[in-house]
């Protein structure tokens, strides 16, 4: 089949790998219909996430039919249209059980490196690196997806591709990001990163009762669609002074939560950015923290700090005296999936939210590796790539004709 | 049982129990063989510290232990582990000998399905990945077989000393051991009342003496990790009935 394969810094590529087959009796295999490129493949892209290997399958938000299941699959079924949670769960475990399910004691079989760094390890995500398992991802034809009774969510019969596939990730990431937050009936929420995670959460804080929701990015085409909502405002950080004006838009407190939907490759132009650009080149730390430092300095007096945004190893110059001092809480984590998709379903059956509002650009599987670089760079006012594989399995049947003809 | 190399001594002709006494010890080692010894010895050993060596544990094991015999031209006669069932934290095991490995994990299963498990002791080579077999002789007895660093296997009678249903299984290796050993396993009720800790001791006898103190930290390191890997698809087993793999299709597993 066609994959998507990593094969270093910036540099992805379209390439013919072996089909996957059932493994273990819980799982299936789904055929690849749509899939989509996230701000979390941008960190594998730009090669800062460890224990990558040339030839890897990207790719962990995708959604697709069911076309084999394994002999102790009990609910899916062949034929079923499927949208896949990223993170992998067992259902079982502890962890799953408490509705952690990112946390999954049982589905990653790199732990024990993984718990060299953390002490104990998450749950494996498909098509993120040999340390949450090395599973093969979505950006492909097909996928074996292990635990097919757990993960994979029925798409209700005329839902599309597009409204649906968001809930594999960023919806779900967005709405965490806010609930994490513990919104307050006419709370402030600032939200850094205007990217889709940045989107939903938005959207999710307004959802749950957030009194004015004050947007954080630099790109006119994203600060524009966040204030498509009612109560955001929005800030160009590049032309404003971020903590001074949510200070005056709060009068003079500070935002009740803040989030920081932007992660390790923070952009900056401050004293600090250039400490961190510095300092990740002497290893002196993996991530930048600069909107994490802004945030933690923004948010209120016993305010929430909610980071969605992916950290990886070490981050310095961090203000803990100011988190201490100011009595901040912090919630982050990779996402636990499975725990809103019920919920955030019904919100899209319902018309709530079309999350298609976010879809820049609509593409064909091969057409990867430029649509990297378009995301990455933020070009062409791109928010969010969906990559379909119809053509793409036309041209390799197309592929197979020729070489059986060839063959004759 | 095989030789290791032509030059080599058989194993088990290396490990002549009569011929030894277990307080003093006694030359009992010829000096061809303690070349032998210690140049299959060094070959195990080289192989068990290679990073991706299948069977550390048995390989390192059986290298320290035939270097020490090169060496030091003993036979340590290994001594039976004591088995103390008295004692709260670590039960099957004797304080003040060999080298232990204790682990522990959290299971999502009652007690007695866990302990079932491993009471059936035919099972544990599906547990434990360096065991080959075993073989129950009777109701308390059983012959283990290991697999071996370099296609020979590694074998040991044994047999059970505490059998609490539910809450303990030790056992013991006998004498005329390949390497000595003694094991327990405890399924403790956690604080929440959900589920089982299960928590495994191993203790094996390694040769005493230069220069096998060192060796034996590195074997303890080689033993603990291969315990932890074991307990960790052990719980993936009965928590979810399969071990995770990232796998795209059975060949690759
Ligand atoms: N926790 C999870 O489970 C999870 C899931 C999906 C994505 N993520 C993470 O969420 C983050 C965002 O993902 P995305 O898909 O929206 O990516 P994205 O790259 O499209 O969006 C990031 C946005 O942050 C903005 N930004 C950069 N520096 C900034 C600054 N100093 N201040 C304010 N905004 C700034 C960028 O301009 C961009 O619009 C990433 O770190 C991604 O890895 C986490
Ligand atoms: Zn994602
Ligand atoms: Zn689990």
């Amino acid at each position: 089949m066609k994959a998507i394969t990593w094969q270093g810094k910036e540099d992805v590529r379209v390439e013919n790998v072996p089909d996957p087959s059932i493994v273990n009796p819980k799982d299936c295999i789904i055929r690849v219909t749509s899939t989509a490129i996230c701000g979390s493949d941008l960190h594998l892209y730009a090669g800062r996430i460890p224990a990558m290997q040339p030839g890897d399958v990207l790719g962990h938000e995708f959604m697709g039919e069911v076309v084999e299941v394994g002999s102790a699959v009990e609910h899916t079924r062949v034929g079923d249209r499927v949208v896949i949670p990223f993170t992998i769960a067992c259902g079982n475990c502890f962890f799953c059980q408490k509705d952690l399910t990112s946390l999954c004691d049982n589905t990653n079989p790199d732990a024990a490196k993984l718990e060299k760094m953390y002490g104990y390890a998450g749950s494996g995500l498909f098509g993120y690196s040999h340390l949450y398992g090395g599973y093969a991802g979505g950006q492909a034809e097909y996928v074996r997806v292990p635990f097919a009774d757990v993960g994979p969510l029925k798409v209700p019969e005329g839902m599309s591709d597009e409204q649906a596939l968001f809930l594999s990730d960023i919806f779900p990431t967005g709405y965490m990001a806010a609930d994490n937050c513990d919104i307050q009936e006419g709370d402030t929420v600032a939200v850094w990163g205007c990217g889709p995670v940045g989107q939903f959460a938005i959207w999710s804080a307004v959802k749950l009762g957030a009194g004015q929701v004050i947007a954080i990015d630099r790109f006119p085409e994203r600060l524009r669609l966040a204030s498509t909502h009612d109560r955001v405002k929005t800030l160009n950080y590049e032309n404003v002074d971020v903590f001074e004006t949510l200070k005056h838009l709060t009068g003079g407190r500070g935002p009740d939560a803040c989030i920081d939907a932007v992660g390790s490759e923070a952009h900056g132009t401050s004293l600090d950015h250039w400490y961190d650009l510095v300092a990740n080149k002497l290893m002196l730390e993996t991530d930048r923290g600069h909107v994490l430092r802004q945030v933690i300095r923004s948010c209120r007096k016993g305010g929430t700090v909610s980071m969605p945004g992916v950290y990886g190893g070490f981050l310095d110059k961090v203000p803990i005296g100011a988190a201490f001092g100011k009595g901040l809480q912090f919630r982050m984590g990779q996402t636990h999936v499975h725990r809103y998709l019920p919920k955030l379903l019904s919100h899209i059956q319902d018309g709530e939210i079309d999350p298609t509002y976010l879809i820049t650009h609509r593409m064909d599987l091969a057409d990867a590796p430029e649509m990297y670089r378009t995301f990455q760079d933020k070009q062409d006012e791109c928010v969010k790539v969906v990559l379909t594989t119809q053509s793409l399995s036309r041209k390799s049947s197309d592929v197979t004709n020729t070489a059986a003809t060839l063959n004759a | 049982m095989e030789t290791y190399s032509t030059s080599a001594p058989r194993y088990d002709e290396l490990r002549d129990a009569s011929s030894c006494n277990s307080s003093t010890g006694c030359r009992n080692v010829g000096h061809n063989e303690q070349l032998g010894s210690i140049l299959a010895g060094g070959g195990l050993l080289a192989y068990g510290l290679m990073p991706n060596a299948k069977l550390r544990l048995v390989s390192l094991l059986a290298g320290a232990s035939l270097i020490y015999r090169g060496v030091s031209g003993q036979c340590e006669l290994y001594k039976r582990m004591g088995i103390d069932t008295t004692a709260e934290q670590t039960p099957g095991v004797d304080h003040g000998r060999g080298r232990k490995v204790v682990s522990a994990v959290h299971i999502n299963r009652d007690p007695r399905d866990l302990y079932g498990l491993w009471r059936n002791l035919q099972n544990l080579p599906n547990v434990m990945s360096h065991l080959e077999s075993v073989t129950p002789l009777d109701d308390q007895r059983s012959r283990w077989v290991a697999k071996g660093p370099l296609g020979q296997s590694l074998q040991w009678d044994a047999e059970i000393i505490s059998d609490q249903p539910g809450q303990l299984l030790a056992w013991q290796s006998l004498p005329g051991a390949d390497v000595d050993n003694a094991g327990s396993v405890r399924f403790e009720q956690p604080s929440s009342g959900e589920g089982t800790v299960l928590r495994v001791t191993i203790k094996y006898d390694p040769p005493g003496g230069w220069p096998v103190a060192k060796l034996a930290n590195l074997l303890g390191q080689g033993l603990q990790q291969e315990v932890d890997e074991d307990l960790r698809r052990f719980k993936q087993l009965m928590e979810t009935g399969e071990t995770a793999t990232a796998a795209i299709n059975g060949a690759q597993r």
